[in-house]
């Protein structure tokens, strides 16, 4: 179907979310969406969905004007949006969240299981998205996940598929997987709207690619002829720097030894195995590896937010291995977790609260039990600019910032006191360009002036950008850490469980 | 002279909607902005935190309009029990009218009288106070909890340990005085009263025990366990069988504010404590981490605090406000523990709490209001023959609108901002 928005214009209080956006979706088009952190992409897309109505402007599909009162309606009308965070039922099968809504029945209106699976299995083989109908949900990788939310949008006949930042949390294999999925669709005439911000996979999918800056659509683009520092420049309104300048630096004492720490999952199997690491004042340590294999787990040991089962950590020198959260962040650990919505802020609170969060009873943010506004305000204000955190005020409940700019919340904070470790996870995900350029450099700086640092990220570019020295988790083991230079294909070929040996000779 | 307040008083309302407001102004500005995003709390909601998030997320216009609505199906249960009504109701499709005014006028005296019996002169308005100084204890004792994500159904048997041991120190010590004694015994009551509230806290720290069962069966427990004392030698009046304790002492009688009123001291209580606990709450880090820890606990586990901590501390702190108000009960106006003297206050905290939408600023006055609606329902009940269960019937109805803001949002045609269907979700892309 064509969809044609026409000057869609929302506002929001103290923002313009889309302002007098005009934007037409043909049939069988790769539509992408680039632009800044609280662009405004994701707000259009939730009214294109129903989610949100317009303040002006008007839909058209296929030429009709339709409103929408809300996603039952663009559900119905042909429009699937398939959110990051997934509404899938956990403990529900593949083929039961599918058919969720629009159950198959047999006569008395009993389900009817065979022919739930069998149209599943029908769709999946259809459009190259291999899911295991019997499956249940909560037992699977989040790129599955993700197929089985495209699988029920187009179980619910979808003509129009939103995937709003689908690849911000898939690996590269699973990203390539969903590429393939995606063409297909393209060729059964089905048009998808594309928003990711990475200039790589506009590249690599979309057909055109519409920037919006501001809440304006600043331009169209073709990927095939626009290279990305043009698209980066375009979106950011001025020239962005796509490279990190990281000059060579001294590496002084160990600031984090990890001896042998294993780390046990919710069924008692080792998560962690037995890992040593050292990290050392002034160098950052990357650590890859498909998502699974033991990253996540090795840092919420080191952070203090899950238990060992074995191994001691030590900090400066000092056994921290049985350390508290709270006491671990104040002894100069900063944390950036994975998860920046369930573990990173809390919605309800302003901006400027979640900027102190970790600090919240220490000085000067607080002095015996009483908080002190206006030392927060001024810290968070700093940080707002600092960071270019795009927020109406410091006063707004951090809930209802665009996803980028939720996560420089959490990053900000980490970088407003004084570390000896920071322990950064996915610390990049689902920020613009221009903004990954701050962070990186950032985090630079934190090591120029001594700081360890630990980076886990599942971006290979980042790793490499970043890192002094580079270890892959496999299997809940740890491979290295490498010194750099370690060439991409051989991080590759660890991740995916070659030996050092086999790995460094294959490519050096 | 001291009539104990029985278990059968219940409260009626007056048209006063406006007192139920009054609130922090910096939450009212957040308020149609929170509503965009009243969906995605976290994804992992369960149906406790959404509850919590849409009572203490509805907006102020849409509680007073909760109360709107409970006051004007109350009126129909008001005409439809009156006699004439019902009979003109006979004839309703011939002459309509009259079964129209009949039902005004008879639902409009009623609520006349109810609105003079709780603010029509000093008397009536030292009832209000009286029956307000409990309830805003109690719904106080709600409304911590409910900060950090809990659930407090114990306010009745934190009521009633506070109530026992209060009264008991203010009868069982002898010889100290006024104050040294009273002092004592407010305290008894408040530590009674934590005490009581600190067990379910650890419990779910500790075990992960929902407070809502835990709470529940101690109330039970609370109940019986007086029962029990009021039939010991220690306790019980000599001379009667009934359960009924011995008087207390008058260095411990918490004294009326004015000759010939039953408006006692507590009032005073209740304004220091309501004041603090604002502060507490709305300025201090305890408060602070409370309501993190309410609002999302992986975060706030993440940041360093401990939800451990405050699910103890939140029940311990409104275990002690539960326990001053059956303290004050008890010395301030029955000057004797009698079986069920707590008379579900607990409960009307609850919806005292849901009433003033959690926050220090609307418990107040929402407490004040039920107080007058408790009053006020005694002497309409004296003056017109509406029956005081009325006043429970609009409780359970404010319960209700409150707790279903959708409801009230549709019947008053409020479009709710954004999305109301809880299936945005906040994702990396949001
Ligand atoms: N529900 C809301 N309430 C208030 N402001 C909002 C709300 N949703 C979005 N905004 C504001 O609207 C602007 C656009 O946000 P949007 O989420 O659309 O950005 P985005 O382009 O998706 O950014 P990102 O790349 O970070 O995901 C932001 O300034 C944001 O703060
Ligand atoms: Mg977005």
């Amino acid at each position: 179907m064509k969809l044609e928005l026409r000057g869609i214009t929302k506002r929001f209080p103290g923002v313009v979310a889309n302002d007098a956006v005009d934007l037409v979706i043909e049939e069988g088009e790769i539509h992408g969406l680039l632009g800044e952190n609280g662009a405004g992409k994701s707000t259009l897309m939730n009214i294109l969905y129903g989610l949100y109505t317009a303040d002006e402007g008007e839909v058209l599909i296929d030429g009709e004007p339709v409103t929408f009162a809300g996603p039952g309606d663009a559900i119905d009308a042909g429009i699937g949006m398939v959110h990051q965070h997934f509404m899938l039922v956990p403990v529900f099968t593949v083929a039961e969240n599918i058919t969720l809504g629009v159950e198959h029945t047999k006569g008395l209106g009993l389900l009817d299981r065979r022919s739930a699976e069998a149209e599943v299995h029908r769709l999946s083989e259809e459009f190259g998205l291999p899911v295991d109908p019997h499956a249940v949900v909560e037992d699977l990788p989040v790129g599955v996940q993700q197929r089985v939310e495209i699988l029920k949008a187009l179980h619910r006949e979808a003509r129009l598929l939103i995937l709003d930042e689908p690849t911000a949390v898939l690996t590269p294999q699973e990203t390539e997987d969903l590429f393939r999925a995606m063409r297909s669709l393209k060729e059964s005439g089905r048009s998808i709207v594309f928003i990711s911000h990475k200039l790589k996979e506009h590249k690599a999918i979309v057909d055109r690619i519409s920037v919006l800056r501001r809440g304006r659509i600043v331009g169209t683009a073709d990927p095939a002829t626009t290279s990305e520092q043009e698209l980066a420049n375009l979106m950011v309104g001025r020239p962005v720097g796509l490279t990190v300048d990281k000059a060579d630096r001294e590496t002084g004492e160990a600031v984090l030894a990890v001896r042998g720490i294993t780390v046990l999952d919710a069924r008692g199997k080792p998560a962690v195995d037995g890992v040593d690491l050292d990290v050392h004042r002034g160098e950052i340590v990357a650590i890859a590896g498909v998502e699974g294999n033991g990253q996540t787990e090795l840092v919420r040991a080191i952070t203090g937010l899950d238990p060992v089962a074995g191994g001691t950590i030590e900090l400066l020198g000092r056994d921290v291995t049985a350390f508290g959260r709270k006491e671990l962040l104040r002894a100069g650990v900063g944390h950036i977790p994975e998860d920046r919505n369930r573990e990173g802020i809390v919605g309800d609170f302003t901006v400027a609260e979640n900027l102190v969060l970790p600090m919240w009873d220490a000085a000067p943010f607080a002095e015996r039990g009483r908080r002190r506004f206006g030392a927060i305000a001024e810290v968070a204000e700093r940080e707002v600019d600092d960071f270019d955190i795009r927020t109406p005020s410091i006063h707004t409940t951090a809930g209802s910032l665009s996803g980028g700019n939720a996560q420089k919340v959490v990053v900000a904070r980490e970088f407003a006191r004084p570390l000896d470790l920071l322990v950064a996870a996915q610390p990049t995900r689902g920020v613009d360009v221009g903004s990954i350029e701050y962070i990186h450099r950032r985090i630079v700086d934190k090591r120029n002036e001594g700081a360890a640092v630990v980076i886990v990220s599942s971006e290979l570019d980042e790793v490499l950008a970043l890192a002094d020295r580079v270890a892959v988790m496999f299997h809940g083991r740890l491979v290295g850490p490498f010194p750099m230079p370690v060439s991409r294909e051989a991080v590759g070929l660890l991740m995916a469980g070659a030996t050092p040996d086999e790995a460094m000779g294959a490519t050096r | 002279m001291t009539t104990p307040e029985g278990p059968d008083e219940r409260q009626v309302p007056p048209p006063s909607p406006d007192a139920a407001s009054a609130d922090e102004p910096e939450v009212r500005g957040a308020e149609e902005r929170d509503r965009e995003h009243a969906a995605p709390v976290h994804a992992a909601a369960g149906p406790m935190e959404r509850f919590v998030a849409a009572v203490t997320g509805t907006s102020v216009v849409v509680t007073i309009l909760a109360f709107v609505s409970a006051m004007v199906v109350g009126a129909l249960f008001i005409a439809l029990s009156e006699e004439a009504v019902r009979e003109s109701m006979g004839y309703f499709l011939a002459r309509p009218g009259d079964a129209l005014s009949a039902a005004w006028s008879v639902s409009a005296e009623a609520y006349g009288a109810l609105f003079r019996g709780a603010v029509g002169g000093a008397y009536q308005l030292s009832e209000t106070g009286t029956a307000a100084i409990p309830l805003i204890l109690t719904g106080l004792a709600v409304a911590i909890p409910l900060r950090a994500g809990m659930f407090n159904i114990g306010g009745e048997g934190q009521v009633i340990a506070g109530g026992v041991v209060a009264g008991f120190v203010g009868f069982a010590v002898t010889g100290l005085p006024f104050l040294v004694h009273l002092p004592l015994a407010i305290l008894a009551g408040i530590l009674g009263g934590a005490a009581y509230g600190f067990l379910p806290g650890i419990l779910k720290a500790r075990t992960g025990a929902h407070e809502v069962i835990t709470t529940i069966m101690l109330n039970n427990i609370a109940i019986y366990v007086t029962d029990y004392l009021l039939s010991t030698d220690r306790f019980r009046l000599e001379g009667r069988s009934d359960p009924i304790s011995k008087t207390v002492e008058a260095s411990a009688v918490l004294p009326r504010i004015f000759a010939g009123l039953r408006l006692h001291w507590g009032l005073l209580l209740v304004v220091v404590v309501a004041v603090a606990i604002w502060w507490l709450l709305e300025r201090s880090t305890f408060g602070f981490e409370l309501t993190a820890v309410g609002k999302n606990p992986d975060a706030a586990r993440a940041a360093g605090m401990s939800t451990g901590r405050m699910i103890v501390l939140g029940l311990t702190l409104a275990g002690a406000l539960a326990g001053l108000a059956g303290g004050a009960q008890i010395l301030g106006l029955q000057q004797r523990i009698t079986g069920g003297f707590s008379g579900g206050l607990g409960f009307d905290g609850i919806t005292v709490a849901l009433l003033g939408r959690g926050s220090v600023g609307g418990t107040v006055a929402a407490g004040v209001l039920f107080g007058a609606l408790k009053a006020g329902g005694r002497s309409m009940q004296g003056a017109t023959g509406t029956s005081l269960d009325l006043v429970v019937v609009l409780q359970a109805l404010i319960i209700l609108f409150v707790a279903a803001p959708a409801l009230v949002r549709a019947i008053f045609r409020i479009r709710a901002q954004g999305p109301a269907t809880g299936e945005l979700a906040k994702g990396w892309g949001a």
